[in-house]
């Protein structure tokens, strides 16, 4: 009798606990110093990742056989707004990828020099940070090519991508990443996808390519790249529009 | 006054060590225990938290909405869940934070208890434990919930150290690795992972099938302890001291 009690207010004991606990989670995730502590863990996983494994590590390629038969496209599938209906309606003719910051030579190019220039093609997985993965080939500009081509400064330790498209809100969509992935050989920013020009959905003319992050970091509908000292000063802070919006992790590497 | 054993020692043979205060449960199998208890509730519930982003697995390399999935499901609800409600970042900002704990936790404790002996001693099976006699015998026991007293109850039964064994070196480790292998920045650097899974949405697949393995373990466990006696179960994983079962009276005795 006293044992079957005991185990009954267990029972209700361990179901209350994990309630409160549950609740409590939540309840403390409010708190900016829990915040805080929870989001160091987005540096360790960083330094952790930096600290064993080779830092030009090449992100697995496949071959044409295993690609999706379907790439899916998500975030935004058209930036929608007059100026870029207006470089679609021109097959992207007054488009022009400006580069500047902290270089010492500020570029514009155009799609047509950019087609121009030395290209790198790879079929490479994209993961979605929510759980799905594609299989696709793209062709571009390694990043490296156009930051010695801008001379890039000594002091620039990040590369801002700003885009045409407004990810929901009113905030444009931009994203940011460190120069250990900028001059990774396969980080390129590709105008082809499959073997025909970028398609709208998947972020016409040019989008960026990190292979070793998540697809939020693949920033599309590019405009402007600028090479900056420090992120804090960029919209909100956090070096990236869904870093800013929902506390995504800056680095997308895990 | 309770007399006291050491488990270490051989159990002594003519002495029935029955109704003593034993040291049953070293520091490092309790400090990791209730780590992991921390850890792994939080990794679970905010893994489902991750998994309902696209509550779809597939198998393979790559896999989205267009492609073939083995299994569909709705979102788990939110008192499944942390945080409690819908939100990939929070979810992810969580399962991160657990997981350096989790699984270099393990690590510590493997290190540990090959040093200790803990693993030789408690947890590798015994000469004739895996004979087909000796399985049925056990598995009878359990059916009828006949727990062994005195020195045999100091000991894991061949079931229980085929459990834990399963979920301390398959389950457990299976889960870091898948987990390091559904990482973009860990397969550029690691490639062997994504090989062994046979591929990213695979890996993501084995994570979610051994998840829900633990918590088959978790549920049998939490049974196990509630039938062999909560209050010495516990106490003996919160300060080490068992108190070892004696024969049963037979007013206890089941008819």
């Amino acid at each position: 009798m006293t044992l079957i009690l005991s185990r009954r207010a267990l029972v209700t004991g361990a179901g209350a606990a994990a309630t409160a606990l549950l609740t409590g989670c939540d309840r403390l995730a409010e708190h900016e110093s829990v915040r805080k502590a929870l989001f160091t863990a987005d540096n360790f996983h960083l330094w952790m990742q930096r600290a064993i494994t080779d830092r030009n590590a090449l992100a697995q390629e496949f071959s044409p056989d295993q690609m999706s038969p379907v790439f899916r496209a998500n975030g935004t599938f058209n930036p929608n707004t007059e100026d870029y209906k207006a470089l679609w309606r021109n097959g992207f003719a007054d488009w022009r990828l400006k580069i500047d910051g902290l270089v010492d030579r500020p570029l514009s190019l155009s799609l047509a020099q950019l087609h121009a220039m030395p290209h790198r093609e790879q079929i490479t997985r994209h993961d979605c940070v929510e759980g799905w993965s594609a299989i696709g080939k793209w062709r571009g500009v390694p990043l490296a090519v156009l930051l010695h081509a801008a001379r890039m400064r000594t002091t620039a330790r990040y590369l801002v991508f700003h885009c045409a498209d407004f990810g929901g809100g009113t905030d444009p969509y931009y994203e940011s990443i460190d120069l250990v992935d900028a001059f990774h050989p396969q980080t390129i920013l590709a105008y082809a996808l499959n073997d025909r020009a970028l398609p709208v959905q998947n972020g016409a003319p040019l989008r960026l390519r990190v292979e070793r992050q998540l697809g939020y970091k693949q920033a599309k509908y590019l405009m402007r790249i600028e090479a900056v000292s420090d992120l804090a000063s960029i919209f909100g802070g956090k070096g990236g529009y869904w870093e800013d919006v929902a506390g995504y992790q800056w680095y997308a590497g895990i | 006054m309770a007399t006291i054993v050491q488990s270490d020692a051989p159990a002594p043979s003519e002495a029935d060590p029955s109704g003593t205060l034993v040291k049953r449960h070293r520091l490092s199998t309790r400090l990791w225990h209730w780590i992991n208890v921390f850890a792994l509730a939080t990794l679970f519930m905010s893994g489902l938290g991750i998994f309902n982003a696209h509550p779809r697995l597939y198998w393979g390399h790559y896999g989205a909405n267009f492609d073939h999935a083995w299994l569909v499901l709705e979102r788990f609800p939110g008192w499944l869940t942390l945080p409690g409600h819908y939100n990939l970042a929070m979810s992810r900002h969580w399962h991160f934070f657990a997981a350096p704990f989790f699984a270099f936790g393990l690590l510590v404790y493997m290190i540990w208890s090959l040093i200790n002996g803990h693993f030789r001693r408690d947890l590798a099976f015994r000469k004739g434990e895996l004979a087909p006699g000796h399985i049925a015998q056990d598995i009878a026991d359990h059916a009828r919930l006949r727990f062994p007293t005195g020195a045999e109850a100091l000991r894991y039964n061949v079931l229980q150290k085929g459990a834990y064994n399963k979920t301390l070196f398959l389950l457990l480790p299976v889960l870091i690795l898948t987990g390091m292998t559904m990482s973009p920045g860990m397969n550029a650097a690691f490639p062997w992972l994504v090989e062994i899974f046979g591929g990213r949405q695979s890996a993501r697949s084995i994570h979610f099938i051994a998840a829900w393995a633990v918590v088959a373990f978790f549920i049998v466990h939490i049974a196990m302890v509630l039938l062999a006696g909560p209050f010495n179960e516990l106490r003996s994983m919160l300060s080490g001291w068992y108190r070892v079962p004696g024969k049963p009276t037979a007013r206890e005795e089941r008819p």
